[in-house]
């Protein structure tokens, strides 16, 4: 990772008595695909809204390059948004809307044309120029605002929730279309989701936000398989907890395994099958065990267990994670 | 409006929105022959015969007829007691003579030209009020809004005469205006029984026709796109002329039509705010009417207005709907 592109100090933003943004310290690396990652209120949008320029903070500062954006309004600064909406000009056709960033730049008209027909090539919009935003589908509005967002080519990309108004299926496709396109780009791409699943497909790294202040910052991977508390473990899937005498600690249900003997693992309990729901990759269980409730994912093609079977839970002590309150 | 609902001038004003309905409510039903059935279709029909068709119809004829000394004074009358010759004298004695009278005399013709004088210099100037005062009633917050829109339709609840006759305390050589710039030390102006007083008065009673509808597009106008704008490098002015005011192209339209229209066939605000010279259809249909009871001319001249203002209305609406895919 090279120099930090973006830097948040001590940044707050409050509304009212409110801090919708609380302290936060971050940085973001040049060429990184970062994901703030949380609950609706916790802040990240108002974070990126900091960094467009929508909002001021009223403590702290944020560095773009190693300067302060302090002053400077959204129409001066290097960065572009894909808002969660879209936001298309339903007034001008696609290809005005690619072009409107460029046309602010004052380019040449030429230079604008080829530009525009580069982007809609990179989005797969290929001849729906003359379009007016009303004749698209929501997928192709979604891929207009994304190259209207990166045409006038921005040192850093803000993505608010840009799958929201997408179904399932296009969804988890875009995501991995929107990965690759960072990585064609080598852009800095800042995207804002309640989903989990999309920030962990998409970001290099991923901050987990909660009222105001970011929890834990790292890889996907790290976040997931080392929650710092329940909250992160709670928010990044699910979690069978466990409270000890020396604090709490959790399991994933991925990483708990069921046999039908005793098995000879760091932690086991024996219990019985309440629920079985088949996921077609895999099967997840809700056993009734020492009077608690588990859960346990099993990938298909193993042993398959009825409801009343009586079982044996199990995990490896590296499956363990501690966590804070 | 409070007008006098008896008074001629208004034939134009009515006539419009009716015209540009029963063009709308015809499309519908060839698109949707099954509609023909439903009696509901036809209740909008019934009025539209009722309260437009006819009237019109009485207003056509009578603009063939001729003057007569008679009650009322006009000639042919229909007699169907000598049944269906009755109704061939009737048509026989109609013709285009009131029209071509209009057509020799300068005076008609210049009548029209300082009406659709007044009533654009009019328009443009409430245009150029009524967008700002719109546009910041919009950006304010909910509650003040509520309270603005309610200051911009207050003063519907006192007579439309009354107020004219307020202005006229204020304006009259020795009214309030001249009082106050007496006190200050300036010199008296004259505005009442002027061309000028009469665009005051025209902007004035008017007002609210432009404000509203510009407001309406305004308030629904969405925040995000004008954020997009400036995120892509418009400067806040920028953005507003090359967003803000073409989105709201259809609530300038509504507003100029509102305004304009009625203006050209208004009465009150001429009678008693112009000079004796002030030249506007509205007076001039009264005076024939009332004054001169030449009723053949009275109607010739509203009919020509009606023509006037609604052909070119239907064209633009045909253009628009051919646009539409």
């Amino acid at each position: 990772m090279s120099a930090p592109l973006v830097r948040f100090e001590g940044v707050t933003r409050r509304f009212g008595a409110e801090a919708a943004v609380d302290d936060v310290s971050l940085e973001i690396a040049e060429g990184e695909f970062f994901a703030l990652l949380g609950p609706s209120g916790c802040g990240k949008t108002t974070l990126m809204r900091l960094l467009a320029g929508f909002e001021a903070p009223d403590a702290g500062r944020i560095l773009l390059a190693g300067e302060d954006l302090a002053g400077v309004p959204p129409h001066r600064r290097p960065v572009h948004m894909m808002f969660q909406a879209y936001a298309l000009f339903p007034h001008l056709s696609v290809a005005r809307n690619v072009a409107f960033g460029l046309k602010a730049q004052g380019r040449a008209r030429a230079e604008i044309d080829a530009r525009v027909e580069e982007m809609l090539a990179l989005v797969k919009l290929e001849g729906l120029g003359g379009r007016k935003p009303d004749q698209l589908s929501g997928g192709q509005k979604q891929r207009v605002a994304l190259a209207r967002a990166l045409a006038p080519a921005p040192k850093l990309l803000l993505l608010d929730e840009p799958m929201a108004a997408l179904d399932r299926k296009l969804r988890e496709e875009t995501q991995l279309e929107l990965r690759t396109l960072q990585r064609q780009l080598g852009l800095t791409f800042l995207i804002v989701t309640h989903d989990q699943d999309e920030a962990m497909v998409t970001a290099d790294r991923l901050a987990v936000m909660r009222t105001g202040r970011i929890v834990q910052v790292g890889p996907p991977a790290e976040v997931y398989e080392r929650p710092i508390d329940r909250f992160v473990a709670g928010f990044l899937g699910e979690v069978n907890l466990f409270e000890g005498p020396d604090g709490c600690t959790g399991v994933r249900p991925e990483r708990m395994a069921l046999s039908r003997a005793e098995p000879k693992a760091a932690g086991r309990l024996p219990g019985k099958v309440a629920e079985a729901g088949y996921l077609g990759d895999r099967t997840v269980y809700v056993i009734e065990a020492a009077g608690r409730t588990l859960r346990a994912a099993q990938p298909s093609g193993g042993d398959a267990f009825r409801v009343g079977d009586a079982v044996w839970v199990s995990w490896p002590a590296t499956a363990v994670m501690r966590l804070a309150e | 409006m409070t007008h006098d609902p008896l008074i001629p001038a208004k034939a134009g004003t009515q006539a419009e929105p009716a015209a540009k309905r029963k063009g709308r409510l015809g499309s519908r039903l060839r698109g949707n022959e099954r509609g023909k059935n439903n009696l509901a279709v036809l209740a909008p029909y019934l009025w539209l015969a009722l309260f437009f068709a006819l009237p019109f119809a009485l207003v056509a004829k009578l603009s063939f007829s001729h003057s007569a000394l008679a009650i009322p004074p006009y000639a042919p009358r229909l007699d169907l007691s000598h049944g269906l010759t009755g109704l061939a004298d009737f048509l026989r004695g109609l013709d285009l003579a009131t029209y071509r009278r209009l057509a020799s005399d300068r005076l008609y013709l210049l009548a029209y030209l300082s009406s659709l004088g007044f009533a654009g210099l009019s328009t443009a100037i409430l245009l150029v009020i009524g967008y700002p005062m719109a546009y910041g009633i919009a950006r304010c917050r909910p509650r003040l809004r509520q309270a603005l829109v309610l200051a911009v339709i207050l003063p519907f609840w006192t007579s439309f005469l009354i107020r004219i006759y307020a202005w006229i305390a204020v304006l009259k050589p020795a009214g309030l205006l001249n009082q106050a710039l007496h006190l200050i030390g300036l010199p008296s102006v004259t505005l009442l029984d002027t061309n000028a007083g009469v665009v005051l008065g025209l902007v004035y009673a008017y007002l609210p026709f432009m404000v509203l509808p510009l407001y309406a597009v305004l308030e629904r106008q969405d925040e995000s796109l004008i954020e997009a704008a400036q995120d892509l490098g418009l400067t806040p002015r920028r953005a507003f002329w090359r967003v803000t005011v073409p989105l709201s192209a259809p609530g300038v339209a509504a507003g100029v039509l509102l305004s304009f229209i009625p203006m050209v066939g208004e009465f009150v605000v001429p009678d008693l705010m112009g000079g004796s010279r002030t030249l506007m259809l509205g007076r001039t249909i009264w005076t024939e009417f009332f004054a001169d009871r030449d009723w053949p001319a009275a109607s010739a001249v509203a009919m020509v207005l009606l023509a006037t203002l609604v052909v070119p209305l239907v064209l633009v609406q045909r253009r628009r709907a051919a646009l539409l895919p």
